[in-house]
């Protein structure tokens, strides 16, 4: 069971902000704000603005926390904070930390390179590796709310977040707890970090139109998102307030190509997905689209679903909200879960916007532009990541 | 250095196809030599460093971009009026 969510991500900084902008169809896409920005060709992203740590962390907290560990303690603040679980005793050991991220402290390592090979400085800051490490997040979380039980980080670069909840699911349905604190968190949008997306030629110079035949490349985010997955019976005897039902999940990996994605990976993982999750395909209204506006990906993961789903791929809807908060690389499949379980509690499904031009090959309904209300008793979360690593996870309702 | 742009561009594309530049024609494709989407960006990359210059391409729309990679000959007569456009 879901039962509390949080975020912070180029739509707002907290949960109710960003499902008002999935309802209205926002961008947070705009100019990037970085240092050294006139030496990139890639001057776009979804970047987290008005933000100001110092206001939210002290001195000593912000020389450990980089940026991607920041957001997660933030993240982690709106999930916890008013759940009424007490992590002491028993508890704290059968509960859990599990985020994904594909670079963890990638503006700690960007600092610190410039530092010492542009300005030649040969002494670095003594917290450099305890801030740049992936499991950064999910240690300081875990010292933050005394959570003993099973903890690591996940890096499976754009299914992080995915692959991260799934294993935090496994963990409590093997009973290897009865808590966990999941999702993901990505900072890539610094100089290096955006560098190195325009070295491969994928990234759009002005909008992630995700489907639409005049789409140009993905735009990179930044952000997190963090859920509380709780054992049914505790959620139960506690009355929680229980927001969805994580009820499937499946992992494959393509074996093929380290960029390009293969139809087949992709419609296993779907499949896969439906099958652990005792679902008919039927039964899945929505999925939210790995939907990463390329077009490579969109033409794919479209073909892949119509594989999986057969006639039914003309009945349901997916969208992809990347078009809204941008690629938030391992921290994406945690800010989309966002949408699937607005769709599943709320009846409304978020759109993909920027969409102007119908792809034959991306012939689904992509929800375009404006979000729509529709009754949702099951859906699906798609990533596929580089690498040919795909994780899907599969949601009902609340019972 | 009596290097054409043209015998530079046919040792770029050799190397990424893992052939002899003289087993590389003006009218192969990219294609025919085996370079797949990730070898033409490689190319792309070696180009720009070669020549000093920058290519516009985009791997989501390669037919859209002013950058023609139809044919070997296509890219040399490309990057010729890349060099002579981005030399002042």
């Amino acid at each position: 069971m879901i039962t509390g969510q949080g975020t912070i991500n180029a739509l707002g900084h907290d949960i109710p902000t960003t499902l008002e902008a999935f309802r209205e169809g926002r961008c947070g896409i705009g100019p990037l704000e970085l240092r050294d920005v006139d030496r990139l060709s890639v001057r776009i992203g979804g970047q987290v603005k008005d933000y100001d740590p110092e206001a939210l962390f002290n001195r000593q907290q912000i020389a450990l926390y980089d940026r991607f560990t920041q957001f997660t303690l933030i993240a982690t603040k709106q999930a916890l904070d008013g759940c009424g679980l007490d992590f002491s005793g028993a508890l704290a050991t059968r509960s859990g930390v599990v985020f994904g991220t594909a670079g963890g402290g990638v503006n700690t390592w960007d600092e610190n390179y410039r530092s010492v090979y542009e300005e030649g400085k040969n002494r670095v800051h003594p917290f450099v590796v305890p801030k740049l490490m992936n499991n950064a997040a999910a240690s300081h979380v875990s010292m933050e709310y005394n959570l003993k039980g099973p903890s690591f980080s996940v890096a499976t670069a754009c299914a992080s977040s995915n692959h991260a909840m799934g294993q935090a699911f496994n963990l409590i349905r093997c009973g290897m707890a009865d808590v966990m604190v999941t999702g993901g968190s990505e900072a890539m949008l610094s100089f290096g970090g955006v560098k190195a997306w325009e070295g491969l030629r994928v990234m759009s110079k002005d909008a992630c139109r995700p489907f639409s035949a005049n789409r140009n490349g993905m735009v990179q985010g930044e952000g997190a998102a963090v859920f509380l997955f709780e054992e049914y019976d505790h959620a139960r005897a506690r009355g929680a307030n229980i927001l969805a039902e994580v009820v499937g999940f499946a992992m494959t990996s393509d074996a093929a190509d380290i960029v390009m994605p293969s139809q087949q990976g992709a419609a296993r993982a779907i499949t896969g997905a439906l099958t652990d999750g005792g679902l008919n395909p039927e039964d899945v209204c929505y999925i939210n689209a790995h939907g990463t506006g390329t077009a490579a990906n969109d033409k794919v993961e479209c073909a892949a679903v119509a594989h999986a789903f057969g006639h039914h791929a003309d009945d349901l809807m997916i969208s992809s909200t990347k078009s809204m908060h941008g690629h938030l690389i391992g921290g994406t499949g945690a800010v989309e879960l966002l949408a699937c379980i607005m769709a599943l509690k709320d009846g409304v499904i978020a759109p993909t916007i920027g969409y102007e031009e119908a792809d034959p090959e991306c012939a689904l309904d992509v929800v375009p532009n404006e979000a729509r209300e529709a009754k949702v008793d099951a859906c699906l979360s798609n990533a596929f990541a580089f690498g040919g690593l795909n994780a899907v996870l599969a949601l009902r309702a609340a019972p | 250095m009596g290097e054409t742009v043209q015998d530079k561009i046919i040792a770029i594309i050799a190397e990424q196809a893992v052939l002899e530049p003289s087993d590389v024609s003006l009218d192969n494709s990219l294609d025919d030599l085996g370079i797949d989407s990730l070898g033409l960006v490689e190319s792309i990359f070696a180009i720009e460093e070669a020549f000093d210059i920058q290519v516009p391409f985009n791997a989501n729309e390669p037919e859209a971009s002013e950058f023609d990679i139809s044919s070997v000959a296509a890219i040399v007569k490309a990057v010729e009026g890349l060099v002579a456009e981005q030399k002042v």
